[in-house]
């Protein structure tokens, strides 16, 4: 048994908690860049603004009802999102927290509970302790407490925000997933639901009374345990720990058009650092680096260049310099000048764990362990950027827009929400 | 001419400061004040649950009579109950508030403890929502 607990509008939650005066007003939040729409309060959803939509697009809209934008304040979301998932470990011995604002709890041995009471307690106390509302759905695979959950949200069966799909019989189960499009199923996307919809499978009920061989012959086995799933056979288990990354990617939009080399080294090395720190984080090193830079593909009638390079570093490494060098080496070879550069980014590849590291015949072993720590460090007290690497730039004239940022409420103390 | 290095300062999660047994009068030191019996982190103090607890700056002079001026730090915890008597953190007209809960006289009221702030109350249908329970201050002196 399963329980899928996740955030309602999760970023316009957040921004609602140091702001009261947002309860009733329409809300969105943006992506990097102030681009696209990537939350929405109801009342935005009400007026029909799809997820993902550019700003642009919806900003006469935005004028009309009042719509409130924000940028994305990460170290805001990311906080709230621990607050969320420490209140709801207390509530079963496995978490598997899938996303920022979702996570899975194992309810075997809680059978003879009454679930519904128990996920309305999970509600009302991260409600209260934390700020966030949020819907449970439950059922005897993640599959279905995925779907249990969006039965929750939308209000389709079950109540207050709790659906217990165990608690349906026969015909009315049929019902709800009668009514479900199949695209509601957890990991069917956009290509594989036209694909279904032509074999005549339109509704989650379609799917779940397909022949799951037949399913695996035409399309996958992810696909056929996603039907056993739908009935009831509990496939997927928890996955308590995230396992390490085998990539770690960084890369960013520039808020301006970047035209020269050291305009693109400085975004460059800040990638590098940013991907360098995660990597050092999960105790990982990289065997090699890749590094790429384009133009802005939606400008039709600009001149376009794109072009990455992947460089095996002589020696596996996590020290930020290093990589930088390496990093600023294949832009070297990548860069043509005469282009309107609109993002760059690196990729750490071919990680492996520190422990197994092997030193390189011909390195000069510069111990660089220590100042790493540091630098992590005081990085992690004083803001991300603090201390960085002189290569990364002082004035960044390129760094993304951010300009409707909430303060970080909760993770500096220079920005702590004001009380009168 | 030597320049003194100032080492980095460490994450100020746990600040453990040294608790010596007897008190120092003016004069000669204990022998035995140098075993330190156990290290104070304010932290502990301070914060009872994590995930429920939140730091806020007070803005106005509304709470000077409970020793809560403007400026200082709060600590919100938002487990707590409110009861009568408790100084909370509430919305009101879309902000956020520190007064004292009254619950006495029927409805609920949120009190100032400064006589040049009125009390608030709340009309029928008007909901009174609290945000958190007041848990302590800190009041930095310089």
């Amino acid at each position: 048994m399963f329980a899928l607990i996740d955030g309602n509008n999760f970023y316009v939650s957040c921004e609602r908690v140091f702001n009261p005066a947002l309860a009733h007003t329409p809300v969105v939040v943006l992506s990097n860049n102030d681009g696209c729409v990537v939350a929405r309060s109801n009342e935005v959803k009400a007026l029909g603004v799809k997820m993902g939509v550019p700003w642009y697009q919806i900003r006469e809209l935005a004028e009309k009802h009042g719509i409130r934008a924000f940028s994305s304040n990460y170290s805001l979301y990311a906080d709230m999102s621990s607050r969320m998932m420490n209140v709801l470990a207390a509530y079963s011995p496995e978490q598997e927290v899938y996303s920022i604002d979702e996570c899975f709890l194992g309810l075997e041995g809680f059978a003879r509970r009454d679930l519904a009471a128990y996920a309305q307690r999970m509600r009302q106390q991260v409600r209260q302790w934390v700020g966030i509302p949020v819907c449970v759905g439950i059922a005897q695979t993640k599959t279905l407490a995925k779907l249990a959950n969006h039965c929750a949200k939308k209000n389709l069966a079950g109540e207050e925000g709790v659906c217990d799909l165990t608690r349906l019989d026969e015909t009315e189960r049929a019902r709800v997933f009668a009514a479900l499009p199949v695209n509601e199923v957890w990991g069917v996307g956009r290509r594989l639901t036209e694909q279904l919809n032509q074999r005549g499978i339109q509704s989650v009920e379609d799917l779940r009374r397909s022949d799951p061989e037949t399913l695996r012959q035409a399309f996958s086995v992810v696909l056929e345990r996603t039907v056993r799933e739908l009935n009831g056979v509990s496939c997927l288990s928890l996955e308590a720990v995230a396992p390490n990354k085998r990539e770690i990617m960084s890369s960013r939009s520039f808020g301006a058009y970047v035209y020269d080399l050291p305009g693109l080294a400085e975004a460059v090395a800040l990638y590098v650092g940013r991907a360098a720190e995660k990597l050092r984080r999960q105790g990982s090193l990289a065997g090699m680096l890749q590094v790429y830079i384009r133009t802005n593909p939606f400008k039709a009638n600009a001149p376009q260049y794109q072009r990455g390079l992947t460089i095996p570093l002589p020696e596996a490494s996590d020290d930020t310099p290093r990589l930088i060098r390496a990093a600023h080496w294949g832009l070297r070879r990548i860069y043509k000048p005469g282009y309107a550069y609109q993002k760059a980014g690196v990729a750490l590849l071919d990680l492996r764990p520190r422990a197994q590291a092997q030193l390189g015949l011909f390195s000069n072993n510069e111990n660089r362990g220590a100042l790493m720590q540091v630098m992590d460090r005081i990085n992690a007290t004083y803001g991300s950027g603090t201390l960085r690497s002189a290569a990364e730039g002082v004035r960044q004239g390129w760094r993304m827009k951010r300009e409707r940022k909430s303060p970080a409420y909760t993770t500096c103390w220079d920005e702590l929400p004001e009380v009168g | 001419m030597h320049s003194a290095f100032i080492p980095p300062a460490r994450s100020p999660g746990r600040i453990p400061l040294p608790l010596f047994a007897s008190r120092i009068p003016a004069g000669f030191p204990s022998p035995a004040d140098d075993y330190v019996e156990a290290r104070l982190d304010l932290n502990e103090l301070l914060v009872q649950r994590q995930e429920a607890t939140y730091f806020l700056r007070v803005k106005g002079d509304s709470m000077q009579g409970a020793g809560i001026h403007p400026g200082d730090l709060i600590v919100v915890d938002r487990s707590i109950e409110a009861q009568d008597g408790s100084v909370v953190v509430a919305e009101v007209d879309g902000a956020l508030t520190i007064k004292r809960l009254r619950l006495g006289s029927g409805a609920p009221e949120l009190h100032p403890d400064n006589p040049a702030y009125p009390v608030i109350r709340f009309k029928e249908g008007q909901e009174l929502r609290i945000w958190g329970v007041v848990t302590s201050s800190v009041h930095t002196v310089r």
